[in-house]
């Protein structure tokens, strides 16, 4: 028998493909070539080397997900964002069903964002300074202070612990910066838009691991008449995973 | 200058926002007000039409702060009341009336000046006061009455914040 192998016919362009003239797109998975189009090569690592950035897609270079996050961000419009906001607390309006479930669709738009910004404000502080908070005390130091100035561009003002009961924490701000310019008229009762910050600080102590229950009530003073105390109730599990650990 | 009340008038006329903060006129009747909302929004609306080519001043008085605003990034003076009714003086107050772009009538209502024969620098003294009050206030309107979800256009106005905002805006 004749030991030629039974070669597939290849047609010599196939075989002369480089990475130039694979897509003029860049990189990118091609089907026609199977995995290996995907593979780093000599050719292709020259070139991811000398590029600083490759664009998957064509039109993402300026998107905001290839922007570096550690970048300051920029000041936004108080203005634009009261109306922003004013327009939420319209949409869910019209959406609810009662005043509680208006809270409820707040704070579920506000939970999704806390679990996104914890990640981010971790990235931002730097792998050499931050760490992973274990204790209750320093996740809620860290919210009312690092996580609350890159939000609100000042920290909250008052942190206190309940002396009633042992799971309950208070972070109390004097004028929540959303719902700055919220009149909530006296028939919706005790309903305050801050429930939105609520759902963010909630959003971000469950993804720490601190599930935690957190509602927002105005408690006004006589000079700050929309004081608001952000009341965290964390779960049992929390506190008995605190006494195992820490006495 | 005390002022006594502010008045809001809704772009038909209809009386939105009233706040006696000092005290010193009579109070009227709650009907009687809504008719003097009426009558000063009537009467603005006709004066306005004396002005022989008023249709056309008003547009280009639109068109010439929109340009601007958009070239300069500025905001002028939101006062258009130019062509209609803009004061009432007596011996015992004196009534200004000033208009926003959308037709929002803001009406202030102070105190008269002590001296009868008004000398030509006080006058413009109290006007700059006024227009000066009139900004502030157009101010707290978009801040506190605008961004308030649970304020719906050209409805009466009942607004707790708004209301303190105004008094200490007014007393300073």
């Amino acid at each position: 028998m004749s030991e030629d192998l039974i070669i597939p016919s290849i047609s010599s362009s196939v075989n002369k493909i480089t990475i130039s003239d694979t897509s003029k797109t860049g990189f990118g998975y091609n089907p026609a070539v199977g995995p290996s189009s995907n593979e780093i090569t000599e050719d292709t690592s020259s070139i991811l080397i000398n590029k600083r950035t490759i664009s998957l897609t064509p039109h993402s270079s300026n998107s905001i997900l290839d922007r570096n996050l550690n970048k300051k961000v920029n000041e936004i419009s108080l203005s634009s964002l009261s109306f922003l906001f004013c327009e939420i607390v319209n949409w869910c309006h019209k959406n609810s069903k009662g005043i509680q479930d208006l809270e409820n669709r707040l704070n579920g738009l506000g939970y999704q964002i806390g679990q996104k910004f914890l990640e981010l404000v971790k990235i931002r502080e730097g792998v050499k300074y931050s760490k992973r908070e274990t204790k209750i005390v320093e996740i809620l130091q860290f919210i009312h202070s690092s996580m609350w100035k890159s939000m609100f561009g000042k920290i909250a003002n008052e942190l206190e612990k309940s002396q009633d009961l042992n799971n309950e924490y208070m972070i109390i701000d004097n004028l929540p910066i959303v719902s700055k310019f919220i009149n909530v008229p006296k028939e919706y009762g005790n309903l305050n838009c801050s429930a939105f910050i609520a759902g963010i600080i909630e959003g971000a102590l469950d993804s720490a691991g601190f599930f935690a229950n957190v509602s927002a009530h105005s408690i006004p003073k006589d000079d700050n008449p929309l004081r608001t105390v952000f009341l965290i109730k964390f779960d049992e599990s929390v506190i008995l995973k605190e006494e195992l650990r820490y006495t | 200058m005390i002022v006594y009340s502010v008045y809001i008038l809704n772009k038909a006329g209809g009386l939105v926002y009233q706040n006696d903060i000092n005290p010193g006129l009579n109070r009227l009747s709650a009907n009687d007000y809504l008719v003097l909302a009426g009558t000063l929004h009537g009467v603005h609306a006709i004066t306005s039409r004396f002005s022989h080519s008023m249709k056309i001043e008003q547009n280009e008085i639109n068109m010439n702060n929109n340009s601007n605003i958009l070239s300069t990034g500025k905001s002028l003076n939101p006062n258009t009341n130019r062509t209609g009714l803009q004061s009432i003086e007596t011996d015992h107050f004196n009534l200004y009336i000033q208009q926003t772009l959308t037709g929002i009538k803001f009406i202030i209502i102070t105190s008269p000046l002590k001296t009868t024969p008004m000398s030509r620098g006080q006058l413009n003294n109290e006007l700059d006061l006024v227009n000066y009050l009139f900004r502030q206030i157009y101010i707290l309107y978009g801040d506190y009455v605008s961004k308030d979800p649970f304020q719906a256009s050209d409805m009466p106005i009942k607004n707790q914040l708004f209301d303190t905002k105004l008094r200490e805006l007014v007393n300073q």
